[in-house]
């Protein structure tokens, strides 16, 4: 074992299924990257961040592919290859790209069980990233894993480190339904301990990354550590949290978040998508139906602005969830 | 005059452990101890343990207040005799600042040690080594679904006095995860493998559960490599074994199944929290993990009892034996402990599980001290 980044833990879970597994596949605009340009030199980038370096040389041109940038074209044949026999994980790069091809997402790839009757399986993991701190404005700063969790057929998930990255899309990768794979492109520098071995990590099962009496903070994805960061200072004044991960916004760990709130009778929720019918509203709505006996105060939200992601840097700062507004929201005095 | 002044420090419990926090003094300044007496309760992020006194005297001082939280190394207390001054206290301890502010605080010894992978014939093993380098080791097995961590709370007390060798079995950790048969035999013939790789023709060997019977194979089928035995709550000494409880503790995949699974381990259930079970399936969800479990499950505890007796080898041994058992073992029952024979020095743990080196640390790593010394003698 050794301290590995999100991007090198993403970068190893596919090396392993891709050595496992010769249906695994990859796809997407630069996943190979510098291949049909000038400089003569192939796998130049392994993708716009370096996440897939190395992969097209160890696993070659038919198992890397490098498409034109036609999300609808490569994400359908993501999906025809999924039903098909092949494991194809397909790389939208910015998840805000996902209106190219919503199409082949929500009424091809997730509705092919269903609408086949139960015969179709279709094992294909879109990975995308996703949020905003990285100064990449509007159209590149999204973070839309609300408006996948709405459709029903497919996993969700937004992994919150580099341990819990790579079990999660080794897991994605075995999986055999539509899986979209949410990485915080803020994230892809953040190290600590990752096994060398491969490992999975089971869908729809939270993660409490701190347990406290007082209050319950559940947050998603990058939030988890600014929720860590949070509840470490509230500690320190007496203030016990559990902050819970839920890993996948689909399955939801919902008997685990309604264990805290009964714990602790009080919810805050950490959510950087934009407001209105984003998780922080769907978690209140099932612990306000489920769980209000136990709540002593009311549900607090730390959410940014219903707003279009600022490209200047200080209202970009403004309009995040941070470790400061989170402190603030979940003292109960 | 100059008297004895003892640092109190915050204790180093396993490897991940930088920092601990101390939960609660279990005496009071002016209280007198005697050295192994229980001073304070520490808390990690793993375990809440008991933390005993390097030394007897008069607890002069409590320079860490109840919750605060302080690295490995930082000064807790001070032990003294009744008859040293205030001044001489507070000089020791305006010192111990000093001192520990040039070294960085941490005690050299326990952080030398970390795990390395070790080949050991077909075998590739999380080894951990600590403690000095002269004397006949002490090597430490690990039970079923165990792994070196177990011993969080042992190896680096009796490190003090000896060598002391810990590792992953076969299938378990960090190891690799080849177990053959799944046989104990096999398991036996790695760990030979083990001490050959690591140049150790003989050592103590202390077994926990089923790797008390991997320690008493051992000794049937290398004698010349077993010096003295310790075991605890042995597999091997009757045909009882709670296998459903074995079963879930492989088997669980959720944070709650795992831990009501490891529950069944200990007497006081309060110290199996979620932290132990997210580490436990950690190392369960590695591939190959569960198989390697599943396979040795099915050699040692196949059709709900165990499938082997190693009561001959026990009443045949001609090496010091000495056996734990809690009495409250759901696992393995305490009537496994007897008939044993009568050179066997026998610890039979009220209010205990099955796992002694956790619910009863001070006590055992005490009595495991004093039993290698008389074996040392005996050798």
């Amino acid at each position: 074992m050794s301290k590995k980044s999100f991007r090198q833990a993403i970068n190893e879970a596919l090396r392993q299924e891709m050595r496992r597994d010769p249906t695994v596949v990859l796809m997407g605009e630069d996943v190979a990257g510098g291949q049909g340009g000038s400089s003569g030199v192939k796998d130049a980038w392994g993708g716009v961040l370096g996440v897939t370096k190395g992969l097209l040389t160890e696993f070659g041109e038919s198992r890397v592919l490098d498409t034109p940038i036609s999300e609808a074209s490569y994400i359908g044949a993501a999906a025809g290859a999924a039903a098909t026999g092949l494991r194809p994980v397909a790389e939208l790069m910015f998840v805000d790209f996902v209106g190219c091809c919503l199409d082949q997402i929500m009424n091809q790839a997730a509705k092919f069980r269903y609408m086949f009757g139960g015969k179709a399986r279709t094992p294909l993991v879109i990975r995308a990233m996703y949020g905003a701190g990285f100064n990449a404005a509007a159209q590149h700063s999204q973070a839309l894993y609300p408006l996948f969790t709405h459709i029903p057929g497919l996993k969700v998930v937004v992994p919150s480190s580099p341990y819990e990255a790579k079990g999660l899309l080794i897991e994605a990768i075995r999986d055999d339904d539509p899986v979209i794979f949410l990485e915080n492109k803020v994230m892809y520098d953040d190290e600590e301990e990752v096994p060398d071995e491969a490992y999975t990590i089971p869908f729809g099962e939270a993660n409490l990354t701190r347990e406290g009496n007082d209050v319950t903070i559940v947050a998603i994805g990058r939030m988890v550590g600014m929720a860590n960061e949070a509840a470490d200072r509230l500690a320190k004044q007496g203030i016990s949290c559990t902050v819970l991960d839920p890993r996948t916004t689909f399955p939801l760990d919902e008997q685990t978040i309604l264990e805290c709130v009964e714990d602790t009778g009080r919810l805050v929720i950490v959510d950087e998508s934009s407001p209105r019918c984003n998780m922080a509203c769907d978690i209140s709505a099932l612990v306000a139906e489920q769980a209000f006996g136990a709540l002593k105060a009311p549900i607090r939200r730390v959410v940014p602005p219903h707003t279009p992601v600022p490209f200047s840097t200080p209202l970009e700062k403004l309009y995040m969830p941070n470790a400061d507004k989170i402190e603030l929201r979940s003292n109960p005095s | 005059m100059t008297h004895a002044l003892t640092a109190l420090t915050m204790p180093k419990f396993g490897l991940a452990m930088t920092e601990g926090k101390l939960a609660s003094w279990t005496v009071s300044v002016g209280d007198t101890v005697r050295e192994g007496d229980e001073v304070a309760d520490i808390e990690t992020s793993k375990i809440t343990s008991g933390y005993e006194s390097p030394a007897s005297g008069v607890l002069r001082k409590q320079v860490a207040q109840a919750g605060e939280t302080l690295p490995v190394g930082a000064l807790l207390g001070v032990v003294a005799d009744a008859e040293a001054s205030d001044a001489e206290i507070e000089a020791f301890i305006a010192s111990f600042k000093a001192d520990t502010e040039e070294e960085g605080g941490e005690d050299a010894d326990a952080a030398s040690a970390e795990p390395r992978l070790v080949t050991a014939g077909e075998y590739t093993l999380n080894v951990r080594d600590a403690g000095r380098r002269d004397g006949v080791p002490l090597l430490l097995i690990h039970g079923f679904g165990g792994d070196l961590t177990n011993w969080m709370l042992n190896q680096d007390v009796l490190a003090r006095h000896h060598r002391v060798i810990t590792f992953d079995l076969p299938g378990h950790g960090a190891s690799s995860k080849d177990v053959g048969d799944g046989s104990v035999t096999i398991l036996a013939e790695a760990v030979s493998e083990l001490l050959k790789a690591l140049n150790v023709p003989r050592a103590h060997i202390m077994g926990h559960s089923l790797g008390g019977a991997i320690a008493l194979a051992l000794l049937r089928d290398y004698p010349d490599t077993v010096a003295s035995l310790t075991l605890i709550a042995p597999a091997g000494l009757g045909r009882e074994v709670n296998a459903q409880g074995l079963h879930d503790m492989v088997e669980a995949d959720r944070t709650r199944d795992m831990q009501n699974a490891l529950q069944a381990l200990v007497y006081d259930k309060s110290l199996v929290g979620r932290k132990m079970a997210d580490n436990v399936l950690k190392v369960r969800r590695l591939d190959g993990a569960r198989d390697a479990l599943r396979a040795i499950e099915a050699a040692c505890f196949g059709n709900g009892q165990q499938s082997f007796d190693l009561r001959p080898v026990l009443d045949a041994a001609r090496i010091p034996v000495t056996l734990f058992w809690g009495e409250e073992d759901e696992i393995l029952p305490v009537t496994g402990a007897k008939n044993t024979p009568d050179f066997v020095v026998k610890h039979l743990l009220p209010q205990v599980g099955h796992m002694p080196q956790l619910e009863k640390t001070a006590e055992l790593n005490r009595l495991v001290e004093a039993f290698l010394e008389k074996s040392q003698v005996a050798a």
